[in-house]
């Protein structure tokens, strides 16, 4: 494995081998990924799995590893909490870090992808929770990233606004077509919104499971279903109403 | 479809409904008072607040004009009111206090960029602050006002040791509340500033400068108010010229009205530059969701 083998073009993040201690335990231990241009991909996993650290990795966020790692210069991230700055407006908050000069049309016009363009001169405190998940999203937007970094950016919002959010998310992607990582706890959401569907367990990628269900996708059909049963039983959940597979992990 | 029109029904039906229909049975349910109608029996705010200092004025003018108090160690509000009018006249009085105002300014600037800009320092980077956090904690526990027999000695007698003493008292209150401000900026956003790329500039003007505002601005009050008092100490401990030496020549010629005129000012010359600093929390701190009293 070498270095410039692993920076193929076409790969939005290529890692090899990383690994991510926390005291004694290793949270990611020699993990191996990689993202194609354009790809959608889901990372679930339970609750400390390490799938956020990951994504804190990638974002540049989190140097304390070993292995190697790449990812595509130009991303965009964003978190479960919407993370506005308190004292700046809507509007200037989604250009914020912009090279001076960046200026209201190009808010605008990232706001109205969302849908937020009358919001935009509102303080933070004024948005409602999927306004400001979507003020989020238009910052992370407004830079036109190759790689999308969403560490569970429905988590907070109520099922409905998720629903709105989630549609909005694949219309986007639908229309940019960066690379998303898509960090979530949510089976029915990676189903509805990815190319592929990975399940991170004891600090490695554990499952992989491609979904070709046609878009726009929703929940119900066999197909879904048959997957959701399959990718809850990796992650150790099985469903009490159909009597569950004994699989052998 | 229908759904919505019997419900917007129900609604209107609902609202309709008022605390005099016999048919209304809340039980033993408590009201909400809607806000506009809770406040109507109060009095306005403004009339509230200047009660207290009118009650307070009212005092001391029948005390003095009943001879309770002697207008000899404490004249009334008419005498000062005649002794105010005299020094503006005589323009002695515009004269001090623009000589005053230009020492706390100046020392006020001085204290503010030392202040602040070693907030910075000790707040953004670990070896500032092992560098100058101890020391400046150290300092801030000297009683500043019994620096004035060293400072003449070191500084001489004209304005330099005057605005030192006000630069000195003003750094202080302004550091310890910076850095600690700097230090309270949620560590979130300053994730997401990295996300988004920000330079090291960007992020101390956009992110933790914003962030430590609120407790900037605490600081600036406290360091206003130790302004005036250095400012005080300054002027009457060697004076040539300002409020202080009206103060100390007052004293010579036995007019205490002069005296008490000049506390007097100099206590709304504190008020004013409160006034200001609310001013301030107000326009920078408008984007806070903060409770703001009951």
């Amino acid at each position: 494995m070498s270095l410039s083998g692993s920076v193929q073009a076409g790969l939005s993040v290529s890692v090899r081998g990383l690994v991510r201690r926390f005291g004694q335990r290793n949270v990611i231990d020699r993990l191996d990924l990689d993202i194609r241009r354009g790809e959608f991909v889901a990372l679930l996993g339970a609750s400390g799995c390490g799938k956020s650290t990951l994504l804190r990795i990638l974002a540049d966020l989190d140097h304390d590893i070993e292995g190697d790692v790449f990812v595509s210069p130009r991303r965009g991230v964003a978190f479960q909490s919407p993370r506005l700055f308190p004292w700046k407006r809507v509007w200037s908050n989604v250009v914020a870090g912009l090279p001076r000069g960046a200026d209201r049309v190009r808010a605008n016009a990232a706001l109205d992808e969302v849908g937020l363009t009358h919001r935009g001169d509102a303080w933070p405190k004024d948005l409602s929770g999927g306004e400001a998940q979507r003020a989020s999203l238009a910052r992370a937007l407004v830079r036109n990233p190759d790689l999308l970094l969403l560490d569970e950016p429905f988590g907070a919002l109520d099922a409905l606004t998720r629903l709105k959010a989630q549609a909005l998310v694949a219309d986007l992607w639908q229309k940019h077509r960066q690379a998303v990582l898509l960090v979530t706890h949510d089976v029915e959401e990676a189903l509805l919104l990815a190319d592929r569907v990975l399940v991170m367990r004891d600090g490695v990628v554990a499952h992989e499971a491609r979904i070709d269900l046609p878009r726009p996708r929703s929940t119900g059909s066999a197909g879904f279903n048959r997957l959701r049963t399959q990718l809850l039983d990796w992650l150790g959940v099985s469903e009490p109403a159909a009597p569950a597979k004994q699989s052998n992990h | 479809m229908a759904t919505v029109t019997s419900f917007s029904e129900a609604r209107l039906a609902a609202s309709s409904v008022d605390a005099a229909d016999p048919e209304w049975d809340v039980g033993d349910l408590e009201r909400i008072v809607p806000l506009g109608r809770r406040n109507n029996n109060r009095m306005p705010r403004g009339l509230g607040k200047s009660l207290g200092p009118a009650a307070l004025l009212t005092l001391w003018w029948l005390s003095t004009r009943y001879g309770l108090i002697s207008e000899d160690l404490f004249p009334g509000p008419a005498t000062l009111w005649a002794t105010l009018l005299d020094m503006i006249a005589s323009g002695e009085l515009a004269e001090a206090l623009l000589l005053s105002l230009q020492r706390v300014v100046i020392g006020f600037g001085f204290g503010f960029v030392v202040g602040v800009s070693l907030a910075v320092l000790s707040g953004l980077l670990r070896i500032g602050e092992d560098l100058i956090n101890a020391p400046m904690q150290m300092a801030r526990t000297l009683p500043w006002a019994g620096l004035v027999p060293l400072l003449i000695i070191w500084l001489g007698i004209d304005e330099t040791p005057k605005i030192t003493l006000v630069a000195f008292a003003v750094t202080f209150p302004l550091y310890i509340n910076t850095f600690a401000g700097i230090r309270n900026v949620d560590k979130t956003l300053v994730e997401a500033a990295r996300t988004l790329s920000f330079g090291r500039a960007a992020l101390i003007f956009q992110v933790i400068l914003p962030g430590a505002l609120p407790n900037l601005l605490v600081g600036l009050r406290y360091s206003l108010g130790s302004a005036w008092l250095a400012l005080v100490f300054a002027e009457t401990v060697n004076a040539q010229g300002g409020l202080g030496y009206l103060i100390t020549h007052a004293r010579e010629v036995y007019r205490v009205d002069i005296i008490i005129l000049c506390l007097i000012i100099y206590a709304l010359l504190g008020l004013c530059a409160d006034l200001v600093v609310r001013l301030l929390e107000r326009v920078l701190l408008r984007w806070r969701q903060n409770f703001d009293g009951a």
